[in-house]
């Protein structure tokens, strides 16, 4: 106790981080490219895409029936969203393809996430169904696309069921994972705990499995969006794939570009919500996609 | 009741059994491996037991059948005077992990065990006693944490609650400090014994540390594998509480030299 009482006062010490005469203190080296603020990264990736596309159209180089200019992009994009904003033909065209990822999408989550449930948590589903899920997976599903005109006819239900056919199984997968993904000592606790079947997968397997879940949702997504479009060129309708397709053949090459703009909008939105969602849902794990800080 | 009285009734070999095996037997089917043999265990009430034994010795097969999760293939299992027929709430266990979940906050994952077994509106209820076992294990303010801003020690001490929380008859603990730094290991056994005692609890260890399983029985079980068996039952005769020091006594260094003269025969073998 003396000992503590008799110790010399410690020395005054500039406020921490400021060193003072005799500390070793150096600087850490960081490559200049990795000083660089994301901000200031994007814009230069971005002026760069755009100039070497200008760069392409403005020497020459390329077409522009095959390649239109920025600025020629630029000013279709610019008439396509007004004649959205005006109530124009293109409206009920954007919203027939919404609708399509929609219903596609919703329907590729039940039957998804239901599948996923019944592979993942039986032993018929894992043993008996699932060999046959991984061979439908495995065929061209863009294929099917004819078929299912010629069963549902040229309206939106047949682009809807290839949307859904393409976006379900990244749903069954990260689903049966998802209900794998918990470990030995929790499915232990919950047998300890006198847990029913359908506790332990509504208590402990199924929010452990979350995060394997929400990945086949948004691989989900990317299929959903590609199974609209898909349908669209190749099922006729009134979607925006068929604009695109109508654009295409009349070498409107500007308007193919903004309606692919378009489209990319709505799909990373999309996307954007599924993480948003899963940032929410899964509060206790933090992941990094698209850019998180 | 006199004073003497008292005392013999808390003394573990005298008091009540708690959990009793005769003769318990395992042999697994599909590879006729015999995990044990004959085992025999006696828990007194309020007595702390261990069982130390190489990787293979059947430890693990033992504390699966006393928790009620694997039938034996022969013997008898009672605990409490009724027959172990599957997991019950008067059986606590305790993992090598917390195994607390994310989603739920500390005191969410301390009243689950009533959540599964009498549903949400008794979980509520159970807040309270599970505040009270947070405050027992050095816990207090923590119950609406979540387990990530917990340490590996905290988190031990919030899976401890979650025992306790259906105030079983015994605590089966499968290695449950193994994973946290030696310096915070020392300290959870202390904490251990302290949480025992105030309790009266009936615990069962299963370890691979000899110092831990002396320091901390009152009956320390050497088994030995192929086929799995009790070679030797240990008795421990240090005085209560049970301190850190007791370590450096010539008793202890006794008894942890002969515990591991037997473990290295079984390794022989």
């Amino acid at each position: 106790m003396s000992a503590v009482d008799q110790a010399p006062p410690a020395p005054k010490r500039p406020a921490p981080g400021q060193p003072i005469a005799g500390d070793t203190v150096w600087a850490e080296r960081v490559a200049w490219i990795d000083r660089i603020p994301r901000w200031l990264g994007m814009s230069f990736v971005f002026a760069l895409f755009i100039g070497v596309w200008w760069g392409l159209t403005a020497t020459g180089l390329v077409s522009p029936i095959i390649l239109p200019s920025p600025l020629e992009t630029l000013e279709d994009l610019i008439f396509v969203t007004q004649n959205l904003a005006t109530g124009g033909y293109m409206g009920p065209a954007l919203w027939t393809t919404l609708k399509t990822i929609f219903y596609g999408y919703l329907l590729a989550i039940l039957i998804g996430f239901s599948l996923g449930v019944l592979v993942g948590e039986t032993a018929f589903g894992e043993r008996a169904v699932m060999p046959y899920l991984v061979g439908l997976d495995a065929m061209p599903k863009v294929a099917f696309a004819p078929l299912f005109v010629a069963w549902l006819g040229f309206d939106i239900h047949s682009k809807v069921a290839l949307a859904t056919f393409i976006a379900t199984f990244p749903i069954v997968v990260g689903t049966a994972a998802g209900l794998h993904a918990a470990d030995e000592n929790a499915r232990m606790l919950f047998k300890t705990m006198g847990a029913s079947r359908w506790q332990t997968l509504w208590k402990m397997k199924l929010p452990t499995g979350l995060p394997q879940i929400f990945t086949g949702l948004k691989i989900g997504a990317a299929g959903v969006m590609a199974g609209a479009i898909t349908g669209e060129f190749l099922g006729g309708g009134r979607g925006f794939g068929e604009l695109i397709r109508l654009a295409a053949t009349q070498l409107n090459t500007p308007r193919v570009f903004s309606l692919i703009i378009y489209l990319s909008v709505i799909g990373i939105l999309l996307y954007t919500f599924v993480t948003w969602l899963q940032a929410r849902i899964v509060f206790w794990r933090k992941e990094q996609v698209l850019g998180g800080g | 009741m006199d004073a003497t009285a008292a005392v013999a009734a808390v003394t573990p070999s005298e008091a009540e059994t708690v959990y009793e095996l005769t003769g318990v037997s395992k042999t697994y089917e599909r590879n006729a491996v015999v995990a044990l043999q004959d085992v025999s265990v006696t828990l007194r009430s309020g007595s702390f037991s261990s069982v130390i034994g190489a990787s293979g010795c059947g430890k693990s097969t033992l504390l699966k059948i006393m928790a009620g999760l694997i039938p034996p293939s022969r013997g008898r299992v009672v605990l409490q005077g009724k027959p172990v027929l599957g997991p019950r709430r008067d059986i606590g266990m305790m993992f090598q992990q917390a195994t607390l979940f994310p989603w739920r906050t500390t005191i969410e994952n301390i009243v689950l065990p009533i959540e599964i077994r009498d549903g949400r509106r008794a979980a509520q209820e159970a807040k309270a006693r599970g505040r009270e076992l947070l405050d027992l294990v050095g816990l207090s303010g923590f119950a609406d944490a979540y387990p990530s801003q917990l340490s590996g020690g905290m988190a031990q001490r919030a899976a401890i609650c979650r025992m306790l929380i259906t105030e079983p008859a015994v605590l089966l603990l499968d290695e449950p400090f193994s994973a946290v730094d030696e310096l915070t290991r020392d300290f959870m056994n202390m904490e251990l014994q302290r949480i025992c005692l105030a309790r009266q609890a009936t615990a069962f260890l299963v370890t691979h540390s000899i110092p831990e399983a002396v320091i901390l029985s009152d009956t320390v079980y050497i088994m030995a594998p192929r086929p799995g068996r009790v070679a030797e039952v240990v008795p421990i005769d240090l005085p209560r509480p049970r301190t850190l020091d007791m370590i450096t006594t010539p008793y202890f260094s006794d008894i942890v030299r002969h515990i591991r003269a037997r473990l290295d025969e079984g390794a022989g073998s």
